[in-house]
């Protein structure tokens, strides 16, 4: 169990210190400053044994976030724990920064206070902490409220309260992937995978009952034999290949999802929770669409001189934009000087970060563009040969690289008298660069 | 020195370093860092050249990254080029690039030791200085290889400035400890010395340090330097504050120097000559009356300064240990600082005080002071301060006043400090012993040691006590009572219980008449302390129970009954469990007479140094123990008997026993009595002597057994490792090669078989010789082409090629040979060959040349058959028959009956299987008349033991030949290869 939650700025000052058990001692706050915060080497591990006490840390731009334990905790959980921590300090007052905290700090405080007991995570749903921690100043909340929170948050559905009510039933869906490369100079794919989250953000009235559908292999092989005409509806919208179905690695639900009847009929049925929900996350291996391929030519002229020469393909429907592509090329240590000749877009030596950054705005499928780069460098008594690091990317496709596509999403509210047609559904697709390198 | 001018404030560097300072994360900071080198690097690569301020300034820069933590690999040229620069502050950072950058890389050290003798051979005294400080500051071998010998020449030169000298001293020093072989002593050390004279007290403050560690090594060839360093001293003692204006320091002359010299004085014995030593002399008291007089300055500077200098005249003292006077001036000035104010004063006087202490001149002086010491013991704060007082102490006790400091001591032991308790406790034993006047104060002492630090009382101490005991025969009762009296206490330290029950066993008899310490009240007090003790503890005791039923008969019954219990005889641990078993049995069996004679009284240890006094030495290291020369001279005196120690016997007794129990009582090892009751170890046997020889001849059987299931396993493993991956497919029999092979190459190969050189092939114009060699699976062949026309032969050339699958199973590689081959001349060609797996072609060698215009091209066989590869291997008859028989599969064996085509001659054969490869097993087979072989075949992925069986039939004049081996493949090609040699 968690014995303590320390929140510290880049100077390893303490802003928020929660101790929850006795065995983590004020020193612990000190052990971390030192031996992770300002550490010789940089500390990578985001777990850090320190004289039998563990540490758990992750970093928000310049905040770090450590819960300790002496115990031997699940170490998922306590990540888990400090992302949704993360999530729900967004939620309150918007960005994690230093200044932010200090604001900020009685909420802090009576949000740690809530969700975590004794070290035991409890409730950390936003939408239902917001109802009893507020902002506003206290407001007295009538006996009738209170009991209602009461059995809200002791009740089954805990994450959403009765009564609510709307005059447009309006629901968003965005499909939010990022997709991750590692390809060798021949262009031979070394490692791919997307990690997905389907995001919901829902202004429905009463509990209404939902069920989410969409192109997972298990569920359309299934169904392969019955109802061939749903299947073909679904994949005549693609983005870049005709797909059928996705073969879905591994995901997670939402608390709200009924994970039991997902498990036996494979079909995601849920009560939302009202606003911003992330209703499930996943990751996909298998035929992932690359939306650009990077063509690298590095010639190395004499010990002074390196020629490079870079060629991005976009491998997507023409009719698709992507935006905001940035591509990354390392230098070697020893540049001297860099020209840099594009055809398309804005590109810069940047010598703080060793790297040529080329940046286009937007670009359309089926394109290519090219850059090539003069490199001049200093001959160093170091024999050490350049290591090459791989060209790295950045771009944003309105597609979903897995193939992921939305089947449907049926709304039930048996009490109230509204039907699946009257809701207003908006589906989109945000595909986006993870780590996609191509060595060079 | 010129100072830096406000101009060259380098604004861009200042900019740059607030910069980094202002970095509010480290990555910020990183990449900072890298937009700086890459200006940099677009500076220094640029194509105009640079002007000094502007080099200085980025190979600031590149220090201050470096000094940062970051690597640099580039600038150094440019910091060397700022090297022969002329002004100075580009000079400067140019240098300290250098002495903190430097490493061994080839070309620019001899670029920088070029510009490094450039300066030193400059007229600039600066410069000069700049040049020896960075010697001196990278003092690396390569830097002392270069200026070793120019560095002396600039030290001892007349019109070298003074400045230069003392830096030059100083860069001399620190080579000379670098590399001390690299600096060789010539005709400019006596210059040196004279250095002593010289006019400028820095000059000499840097060559007295030189000096001084240069005579540590070598003190002959400066021997010079006393009488010049003593007139130095008296002229600095006896001038007056005022006359050396730059190195009075607070109202003191030069301290710095006058300490170095005393310093340099303590590296030689007392000057011989008269004059030299009574200026010193003089010197030495004018120090100490010095310090009586008041201070000129309250500041404690002034009083450092002079300390400084009297301790170092006081060690000068002690290190002469000749002059009775000063020496007891010494102690007394030291006596005034035992009770000053500054506790580094006290610690100061109390260790000079434990050297003063060691000298015959000063003890008595020394010993004066015992009540102040004793104060400091006990009231001083620091912990440092009382161990100091505490080796006073021991170093200033003698039979005088051991009684007292004893006491006091082991007043302290109750409070001392943890950490020096256990050398406390060794002090305490050493002098109680040492100064022992009677020996039941002695006894007295230890006990309350054991009972006051009982955790800090070593091994050693109490095997002391008992030793003394048991050689002193007039302490053994007073001890035993008092033992006895100790042991009633309720908590006993464990070492108390075994001094007591080593002291009680042995001589408990001599108090058993006071019916208060009847025999079994003795038994039942040691025993009630049994079960709290360790494992070691309860050993000790269980040999003193049984030298109790020795001692008294009449505890025998309650004796045995404890021995007897479970908790003894079937004990845990082996060595209780075994004393248990083998005492009773003794007890019980063996007559009175052999018991006593078993359990004789300890006879006297023999005498040695105490044990007690090397464990001390140990623990402080040599020459912290002062007392140890003293010890030697009062040794003899009062302590004749106690004195010896007989330690040796235990070590060796715990040597020989496995178990960590220190058998004192001498039971198992070395006991020095008559036949009777040899010792316990043979008692052992003699008890069960109907089990033992059982025992151990299973023990042997099984041995034996054992050896003889491994021993062929072990010799079998090539034999079996073969079925696993028997799997090659049979070779296809294809060749593609240019020519076919000759129809007689099979023939040929067939010659070669068991045999490795001869004549390959022949015909009128080539002739064709090969020597081969094998060794496991690796071969040579040499082969001779031989021209034996008179006309050259043109393009000559040669193939091997492996056919088909036989690439995969042989490693063929050769060496070309010339085109030209003149006629009667003869070509030599070294192939090589690796054979990784078996095999059954041969590779073909294919030789082509031009002979008169025509085209000549033969293709043969080289002779490269499995069987070359094999190793023999020796086994006896029922080796062999068993590998027969384990070798017993179908497919493992392969057997032909052929007619012979040779003559059945006995020698012949045997040539013919010795020049298989294989080994030719005499008196195996129970027929003399059949051969069996045996080898094992060395490739590179597998062995394949092989085992033939050769049997003639002299009427029929038919053989049959049968061979096993783990590999089918193999058997088969051996037998048929075999086959058409007989």
């Amino acid at each position: 169990m968690i014995g303590g939650l320390f929140i510290y700025n880049h100077k390893g000052e303490v802003l928020i210190s929660r101790v929850y058990r006795d065995d983590i001692g004020r020193n612990a706050v000190d052990a971390f400053r030192v031996n992770v915060i300002h550490a010789r080497q940089q500390v990578r591990s985001p777990v850090t044994n320190i004289a039998r006490t563990s540490f758990f840390h992750v970093k928000r731009s310049n905040i770090w976030l450590a819960a300790v334990t002496k115990q031997n905790v699940n170490a998922a959980m306590v990540f888990e724990f400090l992302y949704k921590m993360c999530d729900v300090m967004t939620a309150y007052f918007g960005k994690i920064s230093e200044e932010n905290i200090k604001n900020n700090f009685v909420l802090i405080y009576e949000l740690l206070d809530e969700i975590l007991d004794f070290g035991y995570p409890q409730n950390s749903e936003t939408g239902a902490l917001k109802t009893f921690i507020t902002q506003t100043g206290i407001k007295s909340q009538s006996k009738e409220e209170q009991s209602q929170i009461t059995s809200q948050v002791t009740g089954q559905i805990g994450w959403r309260r009765e009564g609510i009510k709307y005059r447009r039933n309006e629901l968003f869906l965005d499909v939010l992937e990022s997709v991750n490369l590692l390809m060798s100079p021949q262009g031979q794919v070394l490692s791919a995978h997307v990690s997905g989250r389907v995001v919901m953000k829902s202004y429905l009235s009463g509990m209404p009952e939902c069920k989410f559908g969409m192109n997972d292999k298990i569920v359309i092989d299934k169904q392969g034999k019955g109802g061939a005409s749903e299947e073909a509806a679904a994949g005549k919208s693609g983005g870049g290949g005709g797909k059928q179905s996705i073969a879905i690695d591994d995901c997670t639900f939402h608390q709200c999802v009924r994970l039991s009847k997902f498990d036996a009929e494979r079909s995601i049925s849920f009560i939302p929770p009202d606003g911003e929900c992330e209703l499930m996350r996943y990751r996909t291996t298998k035929d992932i669409i690359l939306p650009f391929r990077v063509i690298p030519l590095v010639r190395e002229v004499g010990r002074t001189k390196l020629e490079v020469k870079v060629v991005i393909k976009s491998n997507f429907k023409p009719s698709l934009l992507a935006q905001k592509i940035e591509v990354r090329i390392p230098t070697p240590l020893n540049t001297s000087g860099v020209q840099v000749i594009c055809m398309k877009g804005k590109a810069k030596y940047k010598a703080s970060e060793n790297a040529i950054v080329w940046k286009i705005k937007r670009m359309a499928g089926m394109k290519e563009s090219q850059i090539s780069a003069e490199i001049e460098l200093l001959p160093t008594n170091d024999k050490k040969k350049w290591a090459r690091p791989p060209i790295s990317m950045n771009f944003e496709v309105p597609f979903a690289p897995s193939g992921l596509k939305v089947r449907y999403l049926k709304v039930f509210e048996p009490k109230l008298n509204y039907s699946d047609h009257d809701v207003i559904k908006w589906v989109r697709y945000i595909g986006r660069s993870g780590i996609y390198e191509t060595r060079c | 020195m010129p100072a830096v001018s406000k101009g060259d404030g380098m604004r861009g560097l200042a900019v740059f370093i607030s910069d980094i300072r202002n970095c509010k994360s480290k990555e910020a900071e990183i990449k900072r860092i890298n937009k700086e080198l890459a200006n940099i690097r677009s500076k220094f690569k640029g194509d105009k050249a640079l002007d000094g301020y502007s080099k200085k300034k980025y190979v600031c820069k590149l220090l201050f990254i470096f000094l940062l933590g970051h690597d640099i690999d580039f600038g150094h040229m440019e910091a060397v080029n700022l090297l022969s620069s002329n002004k100075y502050t580009e000079k400067q950072i140019g240098y300290l690039f250098i002495s903190v950058l430097v490493n061994s890389n080839s070309e620019l050290i001899r670029l920088i030791n070029n510009a490094i003798k450039n300066d030193l051979s400059s007229r600039n005294p600066t410069f000069m200085c700049l040049a020896l400080h960075c010697i001196a500051n990278v003092g690396s071998r390569e830097m002392a290889e270069a200026f070793a010998g120019e560095i002396p020449r600039i030290l001892v030169a007349g019109d070298t400035m003074d400045s230069v000298k003392q830096s030059a001293a100083l860069c001399l020093l620190r080579l000379y400890k670098a590399s001390p072989d690299l600096v060789l002593m010539g005709e400019w050390t006596s210059r040196v010395v004279h250095l002593l004279n010289d006019q400028h007290m820095g000059v000499v403050t840097a060559a007295i340090s030189l000096i001084t560690c240069l005579s540590s090594k070598n003190p002959d060839e400066f021997k010079t330097c006393v009488s010049l360093a003593v007139s130095r001293l008296s002229r600095i003692v006896s001038s007056a504050s005022t006359d050396l204006q730059d190195y009075t320091y607070y109202f003191v002359p030069a301290p710095w120097l006058s300490c170095k010299l005393l310093r340099l004085l303590q590296c030689y014995p007392p000057p011989e000559d008269g004059a030299v030593k009574g200026r010193l002399v003089e010197c030495l008291e004018t120090i100490l009356n010095k310090a009586q007089e008041p201070p000129k300055s309250k500041k404690v500077q002034h009083s450092n300064a002079k300390n400084a200098i009297l301790f170092e005249a006081i060690s000068l003292i002690i290190h002469y240990d000749s002059e009775p006077n000063l020496l007891v001036r010494a102690c007394n000035q030291l006596g005034q600082f035992l009770q000053h104010r500054e506790t580094n004063l006290r610690y100061l006087a109390l260790e000079s005080m434990c050297t003063l202490a060691s000298s015959e001149f000063s003890h008595e002086a020394v010993k004066t002071h015992i009540e102040t010491v004793i104060n400091a013991l006990k009231t001083e704060r620091d912990v440092s301060v009382r161990q100091r007082a505490a080796d006073l102490l021991y170093a200033m006790c003698d039979r005088s006043n051991a009684k007292q400091i004893v006491a006091e001591m082991l007043s302290y032991l109750e409070t001392a400090d943890y950490s020096i308790r256990e050398e406390m406790v060794l002090k305490v034993a050493i002098l109680a012993e040492k100064y022992a006047v009677d020996y039941s104060w002695y006894v007295d002492t230890i006990l309350n040691l054991i009972r006051i630090a009982g955790d800090y009382v070593s091994e050693e101490v109490w095997y002391r006590v008992i030793q003394i005991v048991i050689n002193r025969d007039d302490v053994q009762g007073y001890a035993a009572k008092t033992v006895f009296e100790a042991l009633q206490a309720p908590a006993c330290h464990e070492n108390m219980v075994k001094v007591g029950g080593y002291i009680l066993g042995e001589f408990g008899n001599l108090i058993a008449g006071d019916p208060r310490s009847s025999p079994l009240v003795q038994f039942n007090l040691l025993h009630s302390k049994f079960h709290l003790c360790s494992v070691p503890t309860r050993a000790l005791l269980l040999s003193a129970y049984i030298k109790f039923i020795n001692l008294f008969p009449e505890t025998k019954a309650t004796i045995q009954e404890v021995l007897r219990s479970d908790s003894q005889i079937r004990n845990s641990d082996v060595e209780l469990q075994q004393r248990a078993v083998e005492y009773l049995k003794l007890s019980s069996i063996a007559s009175t007479d052999v018991l006593a004679t078993v359990l004789e009284e300890m006879p006297p240890f023999p005498e040695r140094e105490s044990s007690i006094l090397a464990k001390l030495k140990k623990k402080k290291g040599p020459g912290a123990v002062s007392v140890e020369l003293e010890d030697g001279k009062e040794r003899g005196e009062l302590n004749g008997g106690g004195d010896r120690g007989g330690d040796a016997a235990i070590a060796a007794s715990n040597a020989s026993t496995p178990s960590p129990s220190a058998d004192l009582l001498g039971l198992r090892s070395a006991a020095p009595v008559s036949g009777a009751a040899p010792s316990a170890g043979s008692l052992l046997v003699d008890v069960f002597s109907e089990a033992g020889p059982a025992a151990s001849s299973a023990g042997v059987n099984d041995d034996g057994f054992l050896s003889a299931l491994h021993a062929p396993e072990a010799s079998d493993s090539p034999l079996v490792e073969g079925p696993g991956d028997s799997d090659s497919a049979p070779p296809s029999a294809a060749s593609e090669d240019p020519a076919p092979p000759l129809p007689e190459s099979d023939e040929l190969l067939n010659k070669f078989v068991c045999k490795n050189n001869g004549v390959l092939f022949e015909n009128q114009l080539l002739q064709i010789g090969i020597k081969s060699e094998y060794r496991q699976n690796l071969g040579r062949m040499y082969l001779f082409y031989g021209n034996k026309t008179s006309v050259q032969f043109v393009s000559f050339s040669t193939t091997v090629s492996c056919p088909g699958e036989l690439q995969s199973q042989l490693n063929v590689q050769t060496k070309t040979v010339e085109p030209l081959v003149e006629g009667g001349a003869q070509v030599q060609q070294v192939i090589n060959i690796e054979c990784l797996t078996d095999f059954i072609d041969a590779p073909l060698l294919n030789i082509k040349f031009r002979y008169g215009g025509a085209l000549q091209n033969i293709s043969l066989k080289l002779p490269v058959t499995i069987n070359k590869f094999f190793q023999p291997t020796e086994m006896a008859a029922a080796d062999f028959f068993q590998r027969w028989k384990q070798l017993s599969q179908p497919q493992q064996e392969a057997q032909k009956i052929f007619k012979a085509s040779h003559g059945m001659d006995t020698e012949v054969l045997k040539a013919k299987l010795l020049g298989l490869g294989t080994a030719l097993l005499e008196n195996v087979d129970p027929n003399p008349e059949n051969y069996v072989c045996a080898g094992v075949i060395q490739t590179k992925a597998q062995q394949v033991g092989c085992l033939l069986r050769l049997e003639p039939n002299a009427q029929a004049q038919m053989y049959r030949l049968t061979l096993r081996s783990s590999k089918d493949t193999v058997s088969q090609r051996v037998c048929d290869l075999l086959a058409e040699q007989f």
